[in-house]
């Protein structure tokens, strides 16, 4: 299909951070404006809606609260994404990783058996080593096998889900849990610390917080972070230079496969305090950071404001669902049209697009 | 129950349940051979199922379900086919956002349809005769239905056109070298965009076939990740649609092993099989050249534009 005569597409040479927001801003405006026409459909206003949503998301203490304990483990996988995305090494494995790193909190909650203040400690560690683990699996056989990196990190994600379940009705499955598949209580000393009276676990965001900022040190400024960039821009460079795509890879996945583990430990040991079925611990999380990292154009430092947003969006959910008796689904319709939106506004981006109506 | 009869009702159900794992690989296949990833596949037939639930339900008539399920899938599918192929967008992206898209939207819409029993669905055929060979008979000519067939047919036929014909030639060669084709004159694009659209076409039918024939009713997310198992088999089957049957039949089975030898093995080790094969056959194959020589599309989720390498 050939382009027709009204529209012209050149490629822009750089383009500025300003026309990046602006486009990108835009990008989101356009999915909410369809969104809304699902509003309409319903009978529902969609202004009205909408309003609803940020009100529920943003109006109340208990609100705000739920939004950013929501926000949490997609701020920590979103910055890792951005990491392993630079090297564009394809990470869709976020939600297997944070399987993992939940799995291997539970282990040390439950069966450990490590005096109470180690305890916390421990966790976050072998949630951490558990992520980065199944992360670099994909990561070696990429770079040495010459994998695909998008098939490998999806599959795992299922064989972490059966690991998981299987745990959950096997071995793991708690004997005060009355039948039902999950684990025992983890002992007290195994809790994340929450503010009071909400679900917000504030260390894990505090870790987030913090790790937003050290990695856009590491990207922005040092000669990692350097060598990331150049494996992903041009590989070729990168192999005459002598920068190892190995140990790059290696490394991205280690932030990426870890930092999604930590999110694990943090919705186990912060929110649930026993290990149950995968679909109740994450709900798609791993996925909805992928639009998080890339609406953050890869910058750990933006992660903090686009996984806030998406935050929204999941309290939004709960809104739709009790507020206004429509389906939690509409959020994927949300998720998906966004994701449509930004990624089809990159064209804007990489393209000046131009349009004339007059005939030729 | 004899070991016989055993034997006899789990092959008779992996059939059925390998039936719509078949019909999306093929399609899939297909859409791969013309180097576009689409990882929408569980969107496009959860709409699919929607689509023609609700059609058949309306119209009481099942086979315009399938037809009109097809013609959603293949609608849904050409988003990702403007997306990757028009604006050379991420294809990775684009297809977990058709996914997403199609899980919500049939959610949304779905509210109200679920427990709607389907008067009329597609109900299976007893083979006269052929159903009374010993063994064999029960298993293939009874209790299945047509369109366990029909998709049975289809795999000859796109084999053949994949490799015997000038189209699957075109195909094939758009999928390893989008350049060399353009030069040779094909509309690189189009070919991607018919190619997406049947992957789409088939998944959509596959979807039907879950919601009108397999177990005739709707329910939200039906499709129960049987999208990401046909991303698995297109791999495991080399991009062959041949070997993409014995994969469908193999998954399916291990799927309903996975209930049948609950009380043995634990049913959660059998399902997670499908995923871990494929990336032991990645494994196997990336040996050397061995991977291209196997059909991997060397242009894979490349877009491709003119003049640019």
């Amino acid at each position: 299909m050939r382009a027709p005569n009204w529209l012209k597409i050149e490629r822009r040479p750089t383009v500025s951070g300003r026309t990046v927001f602006i486009i990108s801003v835009s990008a989101i405006l356009a999915a909410l404006l369809v969104a809304a026409i699902f509003f309409a459909v319903f009978g529902v206003s969609p202004i009205h809606a909408y309003g609803l949503i940020l009100k529920g998301a943003l109006g109340s203490r208990l609100g705000l609260a739920e939004t950013v304990r929501r926000a949490i483990p997609l701020l920590l996988i979103g910055v890792g994404l951005t990491i392993a995305f630079r090297a564009l090494f394809w990470n869709i494995g976020a939600e297997g990783q944070l399987l993992m790193g939940a799995i291997a909190a539970a282990g040390v909650a439950l069966f450990s058996g490590l005096p109470d203040p180690l305890l916390l400690p421990a966790m976050f560690i072998a949630g951490f080593a558990s992520g980065a683990t199944w992360g670099l699996i994909p990561a070696v056989l990429k770079v040495k096998l010459g994998i695909n990196d998008v098939i490998t990190t999806l599959m795992m994600n299922y064989i972490a889900i059966y690991l998981m379940e299987w745990l959950i009705h096997g071995p793991w499955k708690g004997p005060t849990a009355r039948g039902f598949a999950y684990t025992d209580q983890f002992p007290r000393a195994a809790w994340i610390p929450t503010l009071y009276g909400t679900r917000v676990h504030w260390p894990t965001l505090v870790l987030g917080l913090l790790l937003a900022l050290v990695m856009y040190i590491l990207v922005t400024r040092t000669k990692s972070g350097f060598e990331i960039r150049v494996v992903g821009e041009n590989p070729d460079a990168a192999r005459f230079a002598g920068i190892s795509q190995f140990k790059t890879t290696l490394l991205v996945m280690l932030i990426a496969g870890g930092f999604a583990g930590l999110a694990g430990v943090g919705e186990v040991a912060g929110i649930h305090h026993k290990l149950l079925g995968p679909l109740n611990i994450s709900m798609g999380y791993g996925y909805t950071a992928i639009i998080v990292a890339w609406l953050a154009r890869r910058n750990p430092l933006a992660v903090i404001i686009t996984s806030f947003l998406f935050a929204i969006i999941i309290s939004g959910g709960d809104v739709i669902k009790v507020s206004l008796g429509l389906p939690f689904q509409l959020i994927n319709v949300f998720n998906g049209l966004i994701l449509f939106f930004l990624i089809g506004s990159e064209v804007f981006i990489r393209y000046k697009v131009s349009f004339s109506f007059r005939r030729q | 129950m004899g070991w016989e009869t055993w034997i006899i009702t789990t092959l008779s159900r992996t059939l059925a349940y390998g039936t719509p794992l078949l019909l999306g690989t093929l399609g899939e296949i297909y859409t791969e051979r013309s180097g576009v990833l689409n990882l929408g596949v569980e969107g496009m037939m959860i709409m699919g199922a929607y689509s023609a639930f609700t059609t058949a339900y309306i119209t009481g008539n099942p086979w315009l379900g399938i037809l009109v399920g097809g013609i959603i899938g293949g609608a849904f599918s050409l988003i990702h086919a403007f997306a990757s192929v028009t604006l050379k967008a991420n294809q990775v992206v684009s297809g977990l956002s058709l996914t997403m898209l199609g899980l919500g939207l049939s959610g949304v819409l779905g509210r109200g349809w679920e427990g709607k029993p389907l008067s009329n669905p597609i109900s299976a055929i007893t083979v006269p005769g052929l159903s009374k060979i010993p063994f064999l008979g029960p298993i293939l000519f009874e209790g299945q239905n047509l369109l366990v067939y029909l998709t049975i047919l289809l795999v000859p036929l796109l084999w053949y056109i994949l490799y015997r014909t000038r189209i699957g030639i075109t195909i094939r060669s758009v999928g390893d070298s989008p350049a060399t084709a353009d030069s040779l004159g094909i509309n690189v694009d189009r070919v991607r965009y018919l190619c997406t659209a049947i992957g789409g076409v088939l998944a959509g039918v596959a979807g039907g076939y879950l919601s009108v024939a397999y177990r005739p009713a709707w329910t939200e997310g039906m499709t129960a990740g049987m999208g990401w198992i046909v991303i698995a088999l297109t791999i495991f089957a080399f991009w062959n649609p041949a070997h993409g049957m014995l994969g469908a039949y193999f998954f399916g089975a291990l799927y309903i092993l996975s209930f049948r030898l609950q009380p043995w093995i634990s049913p959660e080790f059998l399902k997670a099989m499908p995923y871990a094969f494929a990336i032991l056959v990645l494994i196997i194959v990336s040996r050397g050249t061995l991977q291209s020589r196997m059909g991997a599309p060397a242009a894979l989720s490349v877009p491709y534009t003119r003049g640019e390498e």
